[in-house]
């Protein structure tokens, strides 16, 4: 499984790049924010994408959006790993067309639930 | 109406301007027109000056706030120094890199100390099995021997873990060291940012004397809510205090939840 993690941090992308590895996914890349995450999805058969919602450039919100607007890439499973934590923010998120919401500071449970709950969705689906 | 300041300038215009319209009342009502007319030039002479008075403590609480903060304006004020918010900035960006190097080599230790302790536990675990088999007499003579040599490079090899992992962990305590300076750092920063609201609030309240003088009245402005554009906010402080803010995982998944999704 090919991961694509984007957040304008590089921190926090190794932290998720190190917690994705633990769970056996090693193959992954990163992109610090939606513009150029974006051209990497259209050419790179990414099975999963992982994305932060404030970056510059191109946001998370803006990259899920334009995820789900490419014929290519709108069944492309979606993880928002955030800060951002408004209502209104998560519910916009979710009618977007995301398929989890994980808001920052996390553990590596939720993270692995999460990313496991989605896989099965796909899967039965 | 003039609201009086601290220095008490609103009072004196007020009871001059009315000294002088009572004048202007008293020449009208003997018909003395030039004498009116004097007067009337002498009130506005009165407002005027009181405007300009207001208009130049503007202007000096303007330029004591730039030059208390050292702000550039590139005419002609001493530029040497570079401006406290151009100074802030690059404490904030110290602040970035300090926390970015402290969790890079914090990281590093971690990425190295992970494998030192699995491959302890391994041979651990390979060790144990042989023990039992020696446990259940399964062992050869020559097998034990080997074994023998196995507990003590096993127990050299745990000795020399220890010391490695301990090195580790004190690496990482001393990594977290940019708490310290970066707080410092961000003290600075929270009270030039407190001063500067300050000043300005100073700043409108004279301005706002200004205003009433020529007569300029301003709407109070409306406070406008983001029309459908959620603002992102960032990482959340005082979540238990707000209801359009969510404070952690479950109530993510609660609200996705209660909405079908």
């Amino acid at each position: 499984m090919k991961i694509l993690i984007v957040d304008d941090f590089s921190t926090m992308r190794r932290i998720i790049k190190n917690l994705l590895r633990d769970l056996g996914f090693t193959n992954t890349s990163e992109a610090d924010d939606g513009n150029s995450a974006l051209p990497m999805l259209q050419n790179g058969n990414f099975d999963f994408l992982v994305t932060d919602w404030n970056m510059p450039g191109m946001t998370g919100i803006d990259l899920l959006k334009a995820v789900r607007a490419d014929e290519k890439l709108k069944t492309l499973p979606v993880l928002m790993v955030t800060a951002e934590a408004k209502r209104d923010q998560i519910i916009e998120a979710a009618q977007a067309g995301v398929n989890g919401y994980v808001v920052k500071p996390f553990t590596a449970a939720v993270l692995k639930e999460k990313i496991d709950k989605i896989f099965e969705r796909v899967n039965a689906g | 109406m003039l609201v009086s300041n601290s220095s008490g300038a609103g009072v004196d215009v007020l009871a001059e301007l009315k000294e002088r319209a009572l004048a202007l009342v008293d020449r009208l009502e003997n018909s003395d027109y030039p004498g009116a007319t004097e007067m009337i030039r002498r009130l506005n002479e009165a407002r005027d000056r009181s405007i300009y008075h207001e208009v130049g403590k503007l202007t000096r609480g303007l330029h004591e706030a730039i030059v208390n903060f050292q702000i550039d304006t590139g005419r002609g004020i001493e530029t040497e120094k570079m401006s406290q918010m151009a100074n802030a900035q690059e404490r904030l960006d110290y602040v970035i890199n300090l926390t970015q190097k402290s969790a890079d080599k914090t990281m590093d230790m971690v990425e190295q100390g992970i494998p030192v302790a699995a491959e302890l536990g391994e041979s651990a675990r390979q060790l144990r099995a042989d023990w039992q088999r020696l446990a259940r007499r399964e062992m050869s003579a020559e097998e034990f021997r080997s074994l023998y040599q196995q507990i003590d490079s096993f127990l050299g090899k745990t000795d020399a873990a220890s010391g490695n992992l301990g090195a580790t962990f004190s690496e990482i305590l001393l990594a977290q060291d940019f708490q310290d300076l970066s707080g410092q750092v961000i003290k600075k920063v929270i009270m030039l940012v407190k001063e500067v609201e300050e000043r300005l609030v100073d700043l409108m309240r004279m301005a706002g004397q200004v205003e009433e003088l020529t007569g300029i009245f301003r709407a109070p402005e409306a406070v406008e809510k983001p029309a459908a554009d959620v603002v992102p906010e960032g990482p959340q402080i005082k979540a238990g205090q707000r209801t359009d803010v969510v404070s952690g995982q479950d109530q993510v998944d609660d609200l996705l939840s209660s909405l079908g999704f």
